[in-house]
């Protein structure tokens, strides 16, 4: 198709400007030929013949480039004939001439390019923000009443699927879980060496870890993780059913959905993620007192006698009560971004992306308010 | 009245074979379509109609067999080479396939883009003519996807798959989730389009009623492999299923309100 050749000849006849359009009238051609026709500014009232004789092969976009020329020049107010039109063209002509028009095609542009369209941006993101926070509110008010409901009548919690749900949650994260406190205990213990050792207080590495693990980096990083690898599952799996209309159907068949799948979601990452917690704390300080032998020397039950010195259980349950109210915020958003996914399988990846950052962002927050309130009561 | 179509084919699969795991779709199945005619594919489910669609547009690279298309081997070519046999061709997808972050007019210019240096306006013409063609409203070209009804966005999809001209037109269940009215519609529009742009129309189906008004030929996927002819013949035929899809209570409705409108053509007096 490289080969393919069009040209528009311009001669007078009588007064008559004869456009004679000739080869190949094709989308290739077609960038050319469209410069070439708006050049054309014959005198107005000048009769215009386009003759079409020479055409060997021309597709919609030559033919819409002709029918074009005529309809501007005809709204200029030069009579314009077309001429020669092969019998075999001239279906597409009559389809082109059916389907085209000048009207400009519309494309909407992004409006914050501009200081009025940022702030209006700003203020919209910030009101969305607030009706989200608002009916994120009301969702948990929401199961909240249900499980108040369903202690009323015990037996109408699902207990397979909440036991299905904690393999999910529980038992299939404890590869990850166990891997990366083992390597968190690893990394602090090695940083905390190299710094104390300066000044002859190596010793000093095992409280350093022990009260980072335990009071915060076990738990943060397994809220983290979860938040990550279920959190965005429960997204995932509500708004898949969402799109399915599972939801749907489960109403009209009379199940509260929130009964059936916010609770046992809820109920097993409560009980998970402190067991999580209690295992990321574990291995946490394996990897850390590992760590402690290679680079200091520092020996298994000499490890042990420093850290019952160190850190009472009271530091250890610092840790582990922050894990319920993180497994609360996670499974919440979790279930609740599900419920907001709408009709579309594209809606499904947004909302999931949505619930883990917001999942995240406020596990980070609340284990801001639970230092401020901790220190608060000098705990 | 229908020309008889011109016997060379466009499109030529030979001793075609898929297989999914353990099961077999296709056995050595043959077909030739020819340019200009309109070819309806039909068969039960999971007879494997799109899975042949999809071989033939390179999607699904087959277990065995030849495809040539425009006289030359997909199979064998390299992939700048399938990208100029690829430009020839246009495919509607079941839902339209339209990229949802785009409006219909951007669409439609996606694959002008990549192909053509076009200037911004003759490229927004083209689209709008696109637009048009496809019997959709001007309004329509600064629409998201998910703004548009469900014929609309097939609509959408022929537009996109009409912007470069394409010699042939893949159709996959161009009329399913459809109503009578627009399926009907929708058939007419492919069957006007067939015949002013002059092309070739490969349409899977299992919409009885868009057999019998738009296809010059129907090929039927029976026992891995397909049987072609004309409908008259298809309809002689007396393999099992076949007998059961067009002279059951449907097939007979759909030819018989065909006989009804030919005999209302031939009654008319102009």
């Amino acid at each position: 198709m490289a080969a393919a050749a069009a040209t528009l000849v311009a001669t007078e006849e009588d007064k008559t400007l004869v456009l004679k359009a000739e080869g190949e009238w094709l989308l290739a051609t077609a960038a050319e030929l469209d410069r070439r026709l708006r050049q054309l500014d014959p005198p107005p009232h000048q009769p215009i013949a386009i003759d079409l004789g020479g055409l060997d092969r021309i597709d919609s976009a030559g033919a819409w480039l002709l029918l074009r020329a005529e309809l501007e020049l005809t709204a200029r107010g030069n009579p314009v004939e077309l001429r020669n039109l092969d019998p075999t063209f001239a279906p597409l002509f009559e389809q082109v001439r059916a389907g085209g028009s000048l009207s400009p095609v519309a494309h909407p542009r992004p409006d914050h390019h501009t200081l009025v369209g940022f702030l209006a941006r700003l203020g919209a993101v910030t009101l969305g923000l607030c009706a989200r926070t608002y009916r994120l509110l009301g969702f948990f008010g929401l199961v909240c009443a249900t499980m108040m409901r369903l202690t009323l009548r015990p037996g109408r919690l699902r207990l397979t699927a909440m036991v299905a749900q904690m393999e999910q949650t529980g038992v299939n994260a404890l590869a990850i879980v166990g891997l990366l406190a083992f390597l968190v205990g690893v990394v602090i213990a090695y940083q905390g060496a190299d710094q104390l050792r300066r000044f002859g207080a190596e010793i000093y590495t095992v409280d350093l870890l022990a009260v980072g693990i335990l009071r915060e980096l076990g738990v943060l990083m397994t809220a983290v993780i979860i938040a990550g690898r279920s959190g965005s599952a429960f997204t995932a799996e509500i708004g898949t059913m969402r799109v399915t209309e599972e939801i749907d159907a489960m109403r009209t068949l009379g199940l509260d959905p929130v009964e059936v799948l916010v609770v046992p979601r809820l109920l097993a990452l409560l009980l998970t993620l402190p067991m999580l917690t209690l295992y990321a704390d574990l291995m946490g300080l394996l990897g850390g007192s590992l760590m402690a032998r290679a680079a200091l020397g520092i020996a298994f039950p000499e490890f042990l006698s420093e850290l019952r010195n160190a850190v009472g259980t009271r530091t250890l349950w610092i840790g582990v009560v922050k894990a319920p109210f993180f497994a609360a915020i996670i499974a919440m958003i979790g279930c609740y971004e599900g419920f907001q996914v709408s009709r579309s399988a594209e809606s499904v990846g947004r909302q999931t992306t949505l619930a883990v950052v917001e999942a995240i962002f406020l596990v980070i927050v609340a284990d801001a308010a639970f230092s401020v309130f901790f220190s608060v009561l000098r705990v | 009245m229908k020309p008889a179509p011109p016997q060379q084919p466009i499109i030529s699969v030979r001793g075609l074979v898929n297989r999914f795991g353990a099961e077999t779709v296709h056995d050595g199945l043959d077909l030739e379509v020819y340019a200009g005619e309109v070819l309806g594919v039909v068969g039960g489910s999971g007879t494997g109609k799109s899975v042949l669609l999809r071989t033939i547009i390179g999607l699904n690279r087959p277990a065995e067999g030849t495809i040539e298309v425009f006289g030359t081997d997909l199979l064998a070519l390299a992939e700048s080479e399938r990208r100029e046999i690829e430009k020839r061709w246009g495919v509607l997808f079941q839902e339209g396939a339209l990229f949802s972050s785009l409006t219909v007019a951007q669409n439609i210019e996606v694959p002008l883009k990549e192909f053509y240096d076009l200037p911004r306006g003759l490229m927004d013409e083209i689209a709008a003519l696109k637009i048009g063609l496809a019997g959709l409203p001007g309004d329509a070209a600064a629409k998201f996807p998910a703004q548009l009804s469900g014929g609309m966005r097939k609509r959408a999809g022929l537009a996109r798959a009409l912007a470069l001209d394409p010699e042939i037109l893949f159709l996959d269940e161009p009329t399913s989730g459809l109503d009578a009215i627009a399926a009907a519609e929708f058939d007419q529009l492919i069957r006007d389009l067939q015949q002013s742009l002059g092309l070739t129309v490969f349409m899977v189906t299992h919409d009885i009623d868009s057999l019998f008004a738009v296809c010059d030929r129907v090929a039927v996927l029976v026992d891995k492999k397909i049987r072609v002819g004309t409908l008259d013949q298809i309809l002689r035929d007396d393999h099992p299923w076949i007998r059961n899809y067009f002279h059951g209570p449907r097939g007979r409705a759909a030819s018989a309100a065909q006989a009804g409108a030919a005999r209302l053509a031939l009654s008319d007096p102009a």
